[in-house]
C-alpha cells in the first residue's frame, strides 16, 4: 500500500469537519509550497544542478530555513546517486516522504492535562504573535468540552491587554483574574492559581506580556512567573506553549531556543497559518530543536484553533497529490 | 541559532585559498557569492530579492582586481555592504507634510505587526517636534484595540478620536478629519485594524478609508522578524493602497531583519522609521547603512560609535587613557568610567551592537545584570575619599564597614577589590607592552591575559 493511501485511510477515520478546517486553512500553504514542487518536477524532467537550485528556492521561500534545506538537499542528492535516479518524477515520492518525516516526528500533539485537579497552561511569546487571541480561542474550546476555565491576565505591560483578555472572557463566558495594569505579573499568577484552587476549575490559562527573547530582564521575569506557578502547584504548569507567528522567519528558531531555556517550553502554537504564510519554520524548529507543534490557528473564527495533527497537516498539504494517485489507481483498475 | 559564522569570516576562508593566485576567477567569485547568498537567506531576505542582488554584486566584483588587496574578502564585503545600503535607499526619514493641515497619516499592516503601538510612538515623535497629533482609533475588530490606543494617548497626553466599535471605520476616519480641524491638530494618525493581505473584505475597507481621508502618508508597519512572506505582504498592500513609506518594528530583537530589504525591493518605498524598544519614545529614524551591516551579521558599529561620541567626554577619555597607561587608576576613576559606559545605554544593548560579540563563546551566556552594576557602584561609593585613592588602605575592618554601608556582604567587597587589583595589574602589563617598542607579539600576550585575569567587575 502506498504511503498516501495509508494516510488517506487514517484520515478517513477522523471527522470531516476537522479535515475541512485544515484543508481550508492551509490552502495558501498548499499552493505556495507543494504545488510549486509539483510544478517544478513536471517542468524539469531531469535532475540537474538547476533542479536542485530551484527546489532549494522553493523550500527557502517557505521559511524552512537554510540549514534544514541544505541538509534535505544533501540527503536527496545522496539518495539520487544511490538509487541512480534520473527522472525528476521518481524523486517525488522520496521528497514527499522526507518532508513528511521532517514534519511528523513523534506524535504527541495532545495537550498534557493534569491527571486530577487543575491543569495550568502558560502562554509565552514575542510581541504581537497572538497569545491573547489564542487563549480566548482555547478557552472557548475547553468550555465547549464542558470544562470550567479561568483566565489569568498576566500581560500587565501592554496598554489594553487586560481589557482584551476581558473581552474574550465575556465572549466565551469565563472569569478573568486580573490586577491593575503595571502590576507584577507573578503576583497575578499567584492570585490566579489561588483562585483556581478555590473554585476548583479544570483549566487555568495564563497570559503573559509579549517580550523579545533577547531582553534578559524580561526573560527573567518569565522565569519568575514560572517559578511562582510551580511553587503553588507542584505539577504546574502542565504546558508552556510558545506562540509563534507563522509569518516569522529564521528568528523563530532563536525564539524557540531562548524561550525554551527560560520558561521550559513544552510545545508550540502556530498562529496565522491561514495567511499566505507557509509556516515552514516549523520544520526547521522540529529539525533543530525537536519541539512538537500542539495547536495551529487556521482562521479568525473561534473554532479555528485546532489541535495540530501531523497527518491532517500533511494530508491537507498534499491533497492534490493524493487525489491524483487515487485517480491513477482507479484508471489502473 | 544555527552556528553561523560571520560573513566576513566565511569570505576570508574562501579567499584565503586564493593567496598567490594572480587573479580571482569567476569560479572563486561564485564561491564567495554563495556565502553572501547564504548570509542573506539566513537573514530572511526574500530569495528572489537575493537572486537579483547577487547578480548585481557579482557584476561589480568581477571588474575589480580583488586579489591585489591584502584582504580580498573585505573588498567583497565592502561592495556587498555598499550595494545593500544603496538598495535600502537614502536616509530620508521625513514625513510628508500637507500644504493645508492636517497632515493625514494612515497606518496599515498585518495583525501583530505593531500598528497601534507605533501610532502612539509616532505621535510622541511628532509632539517632540512641537506638533499636535490626533490619534484615530479605526481598529474596531480586535478586542480592546481602541482602549489600547486610548491608554497610549493618555500616556503621552495626545487626544484620541474614537467612536466605539459599532461605527464603521470609514465613518470614524471621516469624522476624525473634521475633529482635527476643529481642534487645531496638525497631524492625524489613523490606526487601522490588522489584516491578512489576502482578506479581501478588510482590504476593501482600507481602500475606502484611503479614499475618504486622502492620506499624505500611508505607512506599512512591518515586523522585522517577518520571513520570506514579507515580499507578498508588502506587494499586496502596495497594490491596494500605494504606500508612501515603511515602519520597521521590533528591531530591538535579535533578528537580522532581512525583511527590510525585501520590503524595500518590492515596494520601492523608503523605510522611514524603526522601532527599537518597548518605551513610547523608541521610534527612531531608519539608517540604511546600519541595517546593511546588521543583515550581513556585522554588528551595528556605527550606532555604537555615534552613541559613544554623544555620551563620552573627549577630554575625560584622554585623561582616563593616560591614567590607564600609567596605572594610576583609582576607584574614583573606576566609578567615572562606569558612569561613562552607562551613558551609552543598557549594557546588553551595547554588547549587541559589537560585531562578533553575539557569536563569541561565553559572551552569550554572560548575563549582564544592571543591578549588579548598581551594587558595585554602591560599594565604591561607600568608601571614603582616601580609600578610593589608595585602595591598599582597605583593611578588614574598613571592608566590613564598606559592606555594611553598601548593603552588600564582605565577600562581595573582597571580590571587587581583587578584581580591581587584577585590572590594574593588567593595565600595567598592557601599557608596557604597548610601549615604545610597539605591540610586538602583543596580540598573543593580550589574549592570554584576557583569558586569565580579565573579568568584568560586574
Amino acid at each position: 500500500m502506498s504511503f498516501f493511501k495509508k494516510l488517506k485511510e487514517s484520515i478517513a477515520t477522523k471527522t470531516e469537519a476537522v479535515t475541512n478546517i485544515f484543508k481550508e486553512g492551509l490552502t495558501k500553504t498548499r499552493t505556495a509550497f507543494v504545488e510549486k514542487v509539483e510544478e517544478l518536477i513536471l517542468r524539469r524532467k531531469k535532475i540537474d544542478e538547476q533542479f536542485y537550485e530551484e527546489l532549494e528556492e522553493i523550500l527557502i521561500g517557505a521559511d524552512v530555513g537554510v540549514n534544514t534545506v541544505m541538509q534535505l538537499i544533501d540527503e536527496l542528492r545522496a539518495e539520487v546517486k544511490k538509487r541512480k535516479i534520473e527522472d525528476a518524477a521518481d524523486l517525488q515520492p522520496i521528497l514527499s516522504e522526507k518532508l513528511i518525516g521532517l514534519m511528523k516526528g513523534d506524535d504527541h500533539s495532545a495537550l498534557r492535562m493534569a491527571s486530577s485537579g487543575i491543569t495550568v497552561i502558560l502562554f509565552v511569546g514575542v510581541n504581537g504573535v497572538g497569545k491573547t487571541t489564542t487563549i480566548g480561542k482555547l478557552a472557548h474550546k475547553f468550555k465547549s468540552e464542558g470544562k470550567s476555565v479561568l483566565l489569568a491576565a498576566g500581560d500587565t505591560f501592554r496598554a489594553g491587554a487586560i481589557e482584551q483578555l476581558e473581552v474574550w472572557g465575556q465572549r466565551v463566558g469565563v472569569d478573568v483574574i486580573k490586577q491593575q495594569s503595571g502590576s507584577d505579573p507573578a503576583a497575578v499568577m499567584f492570585d490566579a492559581v489561588q483562585a483556581a484552587k478555590q473554585r476548583g476549575v479544570d483549566v487555568l490559562l495564563c497570559d503573559t506580556a509579549g517580550r523579545l527573547q533577547n531582553k534578559t530582564n524580561l526573560m527573567e521575569e518569565l522565569n519568575k512567573i514560572f517559578r511562582v506557578i510551580q511553587r503553588e502547584l507542584p505539577d504546574a504548569p502542565h504546558e508552556v506553549l510558545l506562540v509563534l507567528d507563522a509569518t516569522t522567519g529564521q528568528n523563530a528558531l532563536s525564539q524557540a531556543k531562548l524561550f525554551g531555556e527560560k520558561s521550559g517550553v513544552t510545545g508550540l502554537v502556530l498562529t496565522k497559518l491561514d495567511g499566505t504564510a507557509k509556516g515552514g519554520i516549523v520544520i526547521a524548529i522540529r529539525n533543530e530543536l525537536n519541539l512538537p507543534v500542539k495547536l495551529v490557528g487556521l482562521g479568525e473564527k473561534m473554532g479555528d484553533l485546532q489541535q495540530f495533527d501531523s497527518e491532517q497537516f500533511v494530508h491537507a498539504l498534499f491533497a492534490g497529490l493524493i487525489q491524483r494517485e487515487e485517480e491513477e489507481a482507479q484508471a489502473g483498475q | 541559532m544555527a552556528a553561523f559564522e560571520s560573513l566576513s569570516n566565511r569570505l576570508q576562508n574562501v579567499f584565503s585559498k586564493l593567496r598567490g593566485k594572480g587573479k580571482v576567477t569567476e569560479d572563486d567569485l561564485n564561491e564567495a557569492m554563495r556565502e553572501v547568498r547564504l548570509a542573506l537567506l539566513e537573514a530572511d531576505v526574500n530569495f528572489k530579492v537575493v537572486k537579483d542582488f547577487i547578480a548585481k554584486v557579482k557584476e561589480k566584483a568581477l571588474g575589480l582586481d580583488v586579489s591585489k588587496s591584502f584582504t580580498p574578502g573585505m573588498v567583497v564585503i565592502d561592495i556587498v555592504n555598499k550595494e545593500l545600503t544603496e538598495l535600502m535607499g537614502g536616509t530620508q526619514s521625513k514625513l510628508a507634510k500637507a500644504n493645508k493641515p492636517p497632515t493625514v497619516i494612515m497606518m496599515a499592516g498585518l495583525q501583530g505587526a505593531g500598528k497601534t503601538t507605533t501610532s502612539g510612538k509616532l505621535a510622541k515623535l511628532l509632539q517632540k517636534g512641537n506638533h499636535k497629533p490626533l490619534l484615530v482609533a479605526c481598529d474596531i475588530y480586535r478586542p480592546a484595540a481602541i482602549k489600547q490606543l486610548q491608554v497610549l494617548g493618555e500616556q503621552i497626553n495626545a487626544p484620541v478620536f474614537a467612536l466605539g466599535d459599532q461605527t464603521s471605520p470609514v465613518e470614524i476616519a471621516r469624522q476624525s478629519l473634521q475633529f482635527a480641524k476643529d481642534n487645531n491638530n496638525d497631524y492625524v494618525i489613523i490606526d487601522t485594524a490588522g489584516r491578512l493581505h489576502i482578506d479581501e473584505a478588510l482590504m476593501e475597507e482600507l481602500k475606502n478609508i484611503h479614499q475618504i481621508v486622502k492620506p499624505d502618508e500611508v505607512l506599512l508597519v512591518v515586523d522585522a522578524m517577518t520571513g520570506q512572506d514579507a515580499v507578498n505582504v508588502a506587494q499586496s498592500f502596495h497594490e491596494q493602497l500605494v504606500l508612501t513609506g515603511v515602519v520597521l518594528t521590533k528591531l530591538d530583537g535579535d533578528t537580522r531583519g532581512g525583511a527590510a530589504l525585501s520590503v524595500k525591493a518590492v515596494t520601492g518605498c523608503p523605510i522611514k522609521f524603526a522601532a527599537m524598544g518597548e518605551k513610547i519614545d523608541s521610534l527612531e529614524p531608519f539608517h540604511p547603512e546600519r541595517m546593511a551591516s546588521r543583515i550581513l551579521g556585522m554588528g551595528d558599529m556605527l550606532s555604537l560609535i555615534e552613541k559613544a561620541q554623544a555620551g563620552i567626554d573627549a577630554d575625560q577619555a584622554k585623561e582616563m587613557e593616560r591614567k590607564m597607561r600609567t596605572a594610576e587608576f583609582t576607584f574614583d576613576d573606576f566609578l567615572e568610567q562606569m558612569a561613562q559606559v552607562r551613558k551609552l545605554g543598557p549594557l546588553d544593548q551595547i554588547m549587541d551592537m559589537l560585531p562578533g560579540m553575539n557569536k563569541m563563546k561565553g559572551v552569550k551566556d554572560m548575563k549582564i545584570d544592571e543591578k549588579q552594576i548598581g551594587r558595585v557602584e554602591a560599594i565604591v561609593r561607600s568608601m571614603t575619599k582616601d580609600e578610593k585613592q589608595k585602595p591598599e588602605l582597605l583593611n578588614h575592618s574598613r571592608r566590613k564597614r564598606v559592606a555594611a554601608g553598601s548593603g552588600t556582604t564582605i565577600v562581595e567587597v573582597n571580590r571587587l577589590i581583587k578584581q580591581f587589583d587584577d585590572m590594574k595589574k593588567m593595565m600595567k602589563q598592557f601599557s608596557s607592552m604597548m610601549g615604545p617598542k610597539g605591540p610586538k607579539g602583543g596580540k598573543k600576550g593580550l589574549k592570554g591575559m584576557l583569558g586569565k585575569n580579565m573579568k568584568f567587575p560586574f
